[in-house]
């Protein structure tokens, strides 16, 4: 299976922008989701939302432009554009809650059979010895909470972006989730670097999957049992 | 009326032994109230509450991430407090950030490895603006769903609410909030730039005494009244960074 080629984390983005229709509000994650600004669809305006208090920024600022005052909430600066707002971080998240966000993207390090999603740690950080660094490459990360408990409860639409397993090849689409939630039943669609993945009432159905991938193979990195799609097909961009 | 302070150490200058403090910004460099940190860490003052999304990053962090951005070496937050051990709990949604090449543990991380007793209350990020916004609003409690069903729902009022789960939700109480903007009056009106209105608009009014560091000080009538975001009655005191 090593062989095969994964999709990298570009085109993960890439595939997730195709959800994105003209007039959405989107907002995007820190990781893989932030990538997705710079590939909306032809044609399309979507506003970009960042819980830092902007509505309709622009994509990724270049060093001579950027701003200490226009950044997104993945800590990069980001660029203007016309019809763009600002506002505080008590609207931000009314905004958040009160539904007007149509699409949350957000990375996880669990999403359950059911669209439970675990994306953060609440451990104790005396337990974290040496550089943080070490930490993230032993899939270990420092306790910190978020937006995302209020976008996953509060988005119209929730979609992980995600590596399909972990470092160590262990499926991160599982039947449970062992690390905390950060809501329950709130995704809807997983997109992974393997496949699209989509969370029904009946099951996990395999929408579209990674060239040159077959069924079998990420079932076998799945620990749910996998519906097949009566139309699956290959994920294009 | 004049809120104008002359200098940032006579705006801290009261700041108490204990006192609970919402610390503005978000986390980025752009709206960090670092001139009344510098202030607050001049005084012999311990057991400080710290309030904020991301407040005790540090500059390692701060330059880490900025990548080929140039910090400005006036940033400072309220790490300042933590790593000089006036600091004994934190009500905060992120205390570290997973981010890769940090040349240096996060201060939070060394406060506490070096045996510091500091406590951290994890919030959600929405629910901390709205506990917040509820002290400044004279809210006496609310109910949200962020958080249900998870560990932060321990030992908290649940509640169903058209067929909804919802948590209840506690104002938090402040003595003082430290706040950035970019142009004030004398009467304390305030507008913010881009992104770094962020907390600080949410934390203005908040608290029992209200502290603006602002970059201008403008005359009255020269902030357009269409376009102020924090209104004279949030504010008690003004310093120009």
């Amino acid at each position: 299976m090593s062989d095969k080629q994964k999709l990298d984390e570009q085109t993960i983005a890439m595939r997730a922008a195709r959800e994105f229709e003209d007039g959405m509000v989107v907002n995007l994650g820190g990781g893989i989701p932030t990538l997705a600004c710079n590939f909306v669809p032809e044609g399309r305006e979507v506003l970009f939302h960042a819980e830092n208090g902007a509505l309709g920024y622009g994509g990724i600022a270049s060093t001579e432009t950027a701003d200490w005052d226009l950044f997104n909430a993945s800590f990069q600066p980001v660029t203007p554009l016309p019809g763009m707002s600002f506002f505080a971080h008590d609207e931000s998240f009314a905004l958040i809650r009160g539904g007007h966000v149509d699409i949350s993207v957000l990375g996880a390090l669990e999403v359950s059979e059911k669209g439970d999603l675990a994306n953060w740690v609440a451990g104790d950080l005396t337990t974290f010895e040496g550089d943080i660094t070490d930490w993230i490459g032993l899939d270990r990360y420092p306790p910190a909470v978020g937006g995302a408990m209020d976008l996953a409860i509060g988005a119209k639409r929730v979609i992980v972006c995600m590596l399909h397993t972990t470092r160590n090849g262990q499926p991160k689409i599982v039947k449970e989730c062992k690390y905390e939630l950060t809501a329950s039943r709130c995704v809807s669609l997983i997109i992974t670097d393997l496949a699209v993945i989509e969370i029904t009432p009946q099951g996990l159905v395999l929408k579209e999957i990674t060239p040159g991938w077959e069924p079998e193979d990420v079932q076998a990195v799945t620990e749910p049992r996998l519906i097949l799609a009566s139309d699956i097909k290959e994920i294009s961009l | 009326m004049n809120k104008i302070f002359n200098s940032s150490d006579q705006a801290v200058a009261d700041v108490f032994d204990g006192a609970t403090i919402l610390c503005g910004g978000f986390g980025c460099v752009g709206g960090v109230p670092s001139t009344l940190f510098k202030a607050l860490v001049k005084r012999p003052i311990k057991n400080l509450t710290i309030v904020g999304n991301t407040p005790v990053l540090g500059m390692a962090f701060q330059k880490a991430a900025a990548r080929t951005m140039t910090v400005p070496e006036s940033y400072a937050d309220a790490s300042l407090l933590l790593n000089n051990g006036q600091v004994r709990k934190l009500i905060i949604s992120v205390p570290t950030i997973a981010i890769y090449k940090m040349p240096e543990p996060f201060p939070i991380v060394k406060a506490i490895k070096e045996g510091k007793d500091i406590e951290i209350e994890l919030v959600p990020q929405g629910t901390l603006a709205e506990r917040i916004r509820a002290a400044r609003a004279g809210i006496g409690a609310f109910y949200t769903q962020a958080g249900v069903g998870t560990y932060l729902a321990r030992g908290k009022e649940t509640r169903e609410i058209s067929g909804k789960s919802y948590l209840l939700e506690y104002p938090i109480e402040a003595d003082f909030a430290f706040i950035w903007a970019y142009k004030a009056d004398r009467y304390g009106n305030l507008i913010y730039k881009g992104t770094s209105r962020t907390f600080n608009a949410t934390m203005a009014g908040a608290a029992k005494i209200t502290i603006a560091e602002v970059a201008e000080v403008v005359e009255l009538g020269q902030l357009d009244p269409e376009t102020i975001v924090t209104p004279a009655a949030y504010v008690d005191r003004v310093v120009k960074r």
